[in-house]
């Protein structure tokens, strides 16, 4: 049994799964940061 | 800590840090994970297998600490009513259950070439998973006490009382007897039974997830804090 597979798998896996949660939670700080800083201006 | 009760203050502090953790994080992690495919030596008993360690003990670090979190969070909360306290528990929770099913998933795809299968329900792994349920309640229910306006107060409870699983799971290797190996790095004792050519990528890894963790942890408290702002201004406009 080749163990590269299920090595590849994890680290597949874990880079996925940490640069998604990464790039998603970045782009919802930049959206509600530009939201609110718009409307402190359209006050 | 009080001092950074202000959100403000906090903001002024968590703008630059959350870059600063972000990159360092990210670098560490790259190089980490580079050592530990192509320089790292394999193991004599597991073969190349255990290059799925420096993946797999920081996953589930980042499982057990952000519950840790979450449970000091919910205590600062309930007991000096900290006003970001609960917002950095929620923080915490979706990136927390995320490490948590990579352990999961990443012990399974190890335990397959070791111990010939995926998946045992023994002490360890079966307290994970439980983690794992935790924060999923955690999030539901904290998503629902926000909708509704609570305070989080029972969303805090919860976190306290789920921090009971914390000392489960890392005892659960000495309490049962379990397919998953012991306790291979003590802090408390200072001894460690891994090789150091296997145990530097491994802490580096360690460090690198962190601060990762803790730059996601942040910018999902910066995005709760704006929405909070946004709602509180769209109520002052339509009054």
């Amino acid at each position: 049994m080749s163990h590269w597979s299920f090595i590849f798998a994890a680290y597949g896996l874990t880079v996925l799964g940490t640069f998604g949660v990464t790039v998603w939670s970045w782009s919802a700080m930049r959206r509600a940061e530009a939201e609110a800083d718009a409307l402190r201006r359209d006050r | 800590m009080h001092i950074y009760a202000n959100p403000a203050r906090f903001l002024k502090l968590a703008r630059p840090l959350t870059a600063w953790l972000g990159w360092s994080g990210a670098a560490l992690i790259v190089f980490a994970l580079a050592s530990g495919l192509f320089l790292a030596p394999k193991d004599y008993l597991q073969g190349e297998s255990v290059r799925m360690m420096y993946v797999h003990v920081p996953a589930a670090w980042l499982g057990m600490g952000g519950w840790t979190g979450i449970a000091v969070a919910s205590l600062m909360q309930l007991v000096w009513r900290h006003p970001l306290a609960a917002v950095a528990g929620r923080a915490i929770a979706v990136p927390g259950a995320l490490f948590t099913a990579i352990c999961l998933v990443t012990g399974s795809l190890w335990g397959r070439p070791t111990w010939g299968t995926y998946w045992e329900w023994d002490g360890r792994m079966t307290s994970m998973l439980v983690l794992l349920f935790l924060y999923i309640a955690y999030i539901v229910l904290a998503d629902a006490d926000r909708e509704r306006g609570g305070e989080g107060r029972i969303t805090a409870i919860f976190g306290l009382i789920g921090a009971i699983n914390i000392p489960i799971i890392k005892y659960s290797v000495e309490w049962w007897n379990t397919l998953h190996q012991g306790e291979s790095i003590s802090f408390i004792g200072g001894g460690s039974s891994i090789d150091a050519s296997m145990l530097w990528p491994l802490l580096i890894a360690s460090l690198g997830f962190s601060l990762l963790f803790g730059a996601i942890v942040l910018m999902r408290m910066r995005t709760m804090l704006a929405r909070q702002k946004i709602e509180a201004r769209l109520r002052r406009m339509a009054a």
